[in-house]
């Protein structure tokens, strides 16, 4: 095979179902006798449950049954924490219903079961809460002073606190000729994908077991956790993915409702589907970003950087969720990026407050310290009167230093190392395709009557890793057709596609013989998921390093067949060959017929199939440079992103397609993010946003074309396939490049986000000329 | 609140009678009543476009629209785009352009398209832009639509459709 799969683009098979209105996502599961369930949440912020009366709600015609935590009984679970476990956080876990307080609006208190969602929707008017409305706290500050307790019993609102501390830097601090400090924030918003949350529960109490659709992200996960609180062997309990709208961290996480829909069809013996709606979604599933970041930085007057100091707090909402201390910890993880920085020490605050959860949303904590790390860059740059993008480039790590140790900047056994890269290629490549020198003239006020600027931000993000390993099976059928199970889920990306691609490049069969099949627990017994651009990594190489076995047992197999020697054979597009002689090649399909047919017992089962695991703690990283030119209306402070580009290194691309599809995606919502959406809070702890028509998604006249470049040119060597994750590169360096536009547009610093247009006219007024 | 209502209307070239909820949305009707679950529901407030079905030649939002408001109506979904096997060329130039990740939004862009090249079969950018620009897409930047739409333009657009 001349040729290969990998790197050609090739057209998505996922596509015909989704083109055609014939996918299947979880609110199209049907079946017989199915209720549906909706979820009273809290008004109040923070307030005390006195009583809950559902009788007028029980009596409705067409409700089956209205249920609150009484009813779960000594079942009552709560949403483990599965990553960032810092000490102290396991005090501050969500229920599955409210116990006693309720601790941020559309927290859930009750659930009604009924024939429709519109007649379960009318029971929760019905559902009678007393609540004892309690003082609420609303700010980080505020919450660190401990004088409004989200969680009274723990005595405190610091829920956990991690330290980094790599070289000496207050020695350095001591030592340099230049210091700054300055104070970041970055605001919450989340990731919204277009499907809202959804769950089908189906117990049946015949076989005693569960089926549950709509999970998706980590199925086997939640499948563990659902299957221990409903005190089911989890070998009874089936987790099926179906197709899904967008995840985006968000999506597919262990939620209270993955308790509550399972428990309902238990009680009842019933399927029972919940499909969340678009104010539910912004209530209840995860908010992200929202980290504050006190940032020193140190450097000799010739721009070298020596070190970094950080206070870093996370708003983290009134409860832990599954993330635990991910999203302020992943902010200290990456702070001294692509750069070589000997000191950094980082203290994390994980603060809690009357708010939503905080969990993750694409590259979290790395889209904030990107931010913080770029404009702080800017300001030095300016401060030492020193061109920003020689100093970036005096301070990269050089291919000679790499692989780089950065050392322990997360709560891991694993120090952080940069594996492979030429960073200052990247950046000449990313400067000569924007045009950068001809642009960088192109600053403040312009013939339009607009203030331009252009901005640049360096990123390096971990894609891969955080959990250890992902399988693959595989199995010939008839025909030679191969059927490829993969541990991990899908939520958009393609995966059905690119490991077909890697799945028949390794094994030497066409890609059409290939099938994919994925996020469900009964294909594989064990596997973590989808997230931190993980799947090309783990699965990609799982599937690589399974289809390699199972090339060994087919050339075994062909080789007894034909009594030949298997050293000499080999598979090419589905046929078995024998080069250097006149044989005829064998069609895979036939080596099969002839084994299910014609295999005697000294031959050994007729296997032809293949499990395998890969499994690494290594962590690959992509990196890469954002470039921005924006225009800035003085008048009502609109910010116009006229042309931007993102150039990232992934090491290796599978399916370019697939691969600019996530680079321009996830440039899009990273400037919608930064300059559209925030999730706001009104008085008495009231979330303001609760509607497409509040919390504003970037849409098609909103963005400018993205232009992006992929490069190829450090492979990780800590993986036999040399790729990184591509999925989120193209989002890391967004508020970075857009916040340092803005400054230089305006003339200003911009320290906080988002970039809207309130703000942004405020800025000109501060300014005195607007 | 049971309020119940005969209603006729024609879905992709085949007519229905059935009897309906008054308070019933034309989306839920679509996807629940007919099993038609290409429309899809992102938000039920109007704003993300992915219910957008084709009520008598014009694009609209089905989560907004009660059935009972469609009867004697003629109804397109995304179901209907297609001929048999043989992909609507707006189909075909959304999987070559990679104009869709996730597909949940996909059946509303192909919907509002479709009435759009009707109205406009030779648009610009810059008016395909403005046209979808009430539909949201999360994954894909709308970057790759909006030339899958300008790509399929010059078939799509003169076609007529009964």
């Amino acid at each position: 095979m001349a040729e290969t799969y990998i790197g050609a683009p090739i057209k998505r098979r996922e596509d015909v179902r989704f083109i055609t209105g014939t996918g299947t996502y979880v609110d199209d599961i049907k079946l017989p006798h199915m209720v549906h369930a909706a979820i009273l949440r809290s008004p109040h912020a923070h307030a005390r449950i006195r009583d809950i009366d559902t009788s007028r709600a029980e009596a409705l015609p067409g409700v089956v049954s209205v249920f609150t935590l009484k009813d779960i009984g000594e079942l009552d679970a709560t949403v483990p924490i599965r990553m960032y476990k810092i000490p102290g956080l396991d005090k501050y876990l969500q229920p599955s219903l409210a116990r006693d307080e309720v601790r941020y609006v559309g927290e859930p208190v009750a659930v009604a079961v009924a024939e429709s969602r519109y007649l379960a929707e009318d029971a929760l008017d019905a559902i009678d809460v007393d609540y004892e409305v309690l003082q609420e706290v609303m700010d980080v500050r505020e919450a660190m002073e401990d004088k409004v307790l989200v969680h009274e019993h723990n005595g405190t609102n610091l829920a956990g606190v991690h330290h980094v501390s790599i070289g000496d830097a207050d020695k350095a601090f001591a030592e340099a000729d230049y210091t700054r400090r300055e104070e970041f924030r970055v605001h919450r918003f989340t990731g919204n994908p277009m499907e809202t949350r959804g769950i089908v529960a189906h117990f049946d109490r015949g076989k005693g077991e569960l089926r549950v659709y709509g999970a998706t992200k980590l199925p086997h996960l939640n499948r563990q956790t659902i299957a221990a609180f409903l005190q089911l062997p989890e070998h009874k309990c089936h987790f099926e993915e179906n197709d899904v709208g967008g995840g985006f961290g968000i999506r597919g996480e262990l939620y209270p409702e993955d308790f509550l829909i399972p428990f309902a069809s238990v009680r009842l013996g019933l399927p029972v589907k919940w499909i969340e709606d678009r104010r539910e979604h912004l209530l209840a599933a995860n908010h992200s970003r929202q980290v504050t970041c006190e940032l020193e930085i140190a450097a000799r007057k010739d721009g070298t950087l020596l070190a970094i100091r950080a206070q870093i707090y996370g708003d983290m909402g009134a409860y832990v969720r599954t993330h635990g201390g991910l999203v302020p910890c992943s902010t200290g993880a990456l702070l001294t990026g692509p750069y070589r920085i000997p000191n950094y020490q980082a203290k994390i605050h994980c603060v809690m407050t009357n708010k939503t959860g905080l969990g993750t949303l694409r590259a979290p904590g790395r889209v904030e310290s990107c931010f913080y790390r770029e404009r702080m860059l800017d300001m030095m740059a300016r401060d030492l009167d020193l061109d920003p993008v020689e100093l970036r480039r005096k301070n990269l790590v050089t291919p000679e230093e790499i692989p780089y140790e950065i050392g322990f900047t997360r709560p891991s056994a694993h120090p952080t190392i940069l594996d492979s890269g030429d960073y200052a290629s990247a950046l000449r490549q990313a400067l000569e395709r924007f045009e950068y020198d001809e642009m960088k003239g192109i600053r403040g006020l312009q013939e339009d009557g607009r203030y331009h600027g252009v901005g640049l931000s360096y990123f390096v993000k971990n894609t891969g890793g955080l959990e250890p390993y992902e399988g693959a099976r595989m199995v010939v059928g008839e025909g030679g057709g191969v059927s490829v199970f993969l541990s991990i889920a899908q939520l958009g990306q393609g995966h059905e596609t690119a490991m077909a691609q890697i799945c028949a490049d390794a094994l030497g069969v066409t890609m059409d013989a290939i099938s994919v099949f994925h996020g469900n627990t009964d294909l594989s017994p064990f596997g973590w998921g989808t997230f931190a651009s993980r799947g090309t990594v783990m699965a990609g190489n799982a599937v690589h390093l399974t289809a390699l076995q199972l090339k060994d047992k087919i050339l075994e197999a062909a080789a007894r067949h034909l009594d030949v020697d298997a050293s000499g054979l080999t598979l090419e597009d589905g046929n078995i060959v024998q080069p250097g002689t006149e044989a005829p090649a064998l069609p895979l399909g036939e080596l099969v017929a002839h084994m299910r047919e014609s295999i005697t017992p000294e031959q050994g089962v007729p296997e032809l199939e293949a499990t395998a695991y890969y499994n690494s703690n290594n962590i690959t990283h992509t990196y890469g440079v954002h470039l921005a030119h924006v225009a800035v209306d003085p008048e009502t402070g609109v910010l116009e992103v006229l042309k931007y580009l993102v150039v990232e290194d992934v090491g290796r691309v599978v399916n370019p397609l697939m691969v600019r599809g996530q680079t321009v995606g996830a440039a899009v919502q990273g400037i919608g993010g930064v300059v559209l959406e925030e999730l706001v809070y009104g008085e008495s702890g009231q979330l303001l946003t609760t509607t497409f028509l509040d919390y504003l998604l970037p849409t098609s006249t909103d963005v400018p074309p993205i232009d992006d470049l992929v490069l190829e040119e450090a492979p990780s060597p800590y993986n036999p396939l040399g790729v990184k994750g591509a999925g989120e590169g193209g989002i890391v360096g967004t508020a970075g490049a857009l916040g340092n536009a803005v400054s230089n547009a305006l003339g200003i610093e911009v320290k906080d986000l988002p970039l809207s247009p309130d703000r942004v006219r405020a800025w000109i007024r501060a300014r005195g000329d607007g | 609140m049971s309020t119940k209502s005969i209603l006729n209307l024609t879905v992709n070239g085949k007519a229905y009678e059935k009897l309906v909820e008054v308070r019933m949305t034309l989306a839920d009707f679509l996807r629940n009543e007919l099993d038609l679950t290409g429309t899809h529901l992102g938000c039920e407030h109007g704003v993300c476009g992915a219910c957008t079905v084709i009520m008598d030649g014009e694009a609209v939002r089905s989560c907004l629209l009660l059935a009972v408001q469609a009867e004697g109506a003629t109804l397109e979904t995304v179901e209907g785009l297609a001929d048999g096997d043989r992909l609507h060329p707006l189909q075909a130039a959304f999987q070559d352009r990679h104009a869709l990740q996730c597909g949940f939004c996909t059946p509303g862009f192909l919907m509002t398209a479709t009435a759009f090249l009707k109205e406009n079969p030779s648009p610009t950018d810059a008016e395909i832009r403005e046209a979808i620009s009430g539909n949201i897409c999360r994954c894909t930047g709308y970057q790759p639509i909006i030339e899958a739409i300008g790509q399929a333009a010059p078939e799509a657009g003169g076609k007529p459709r009964e």
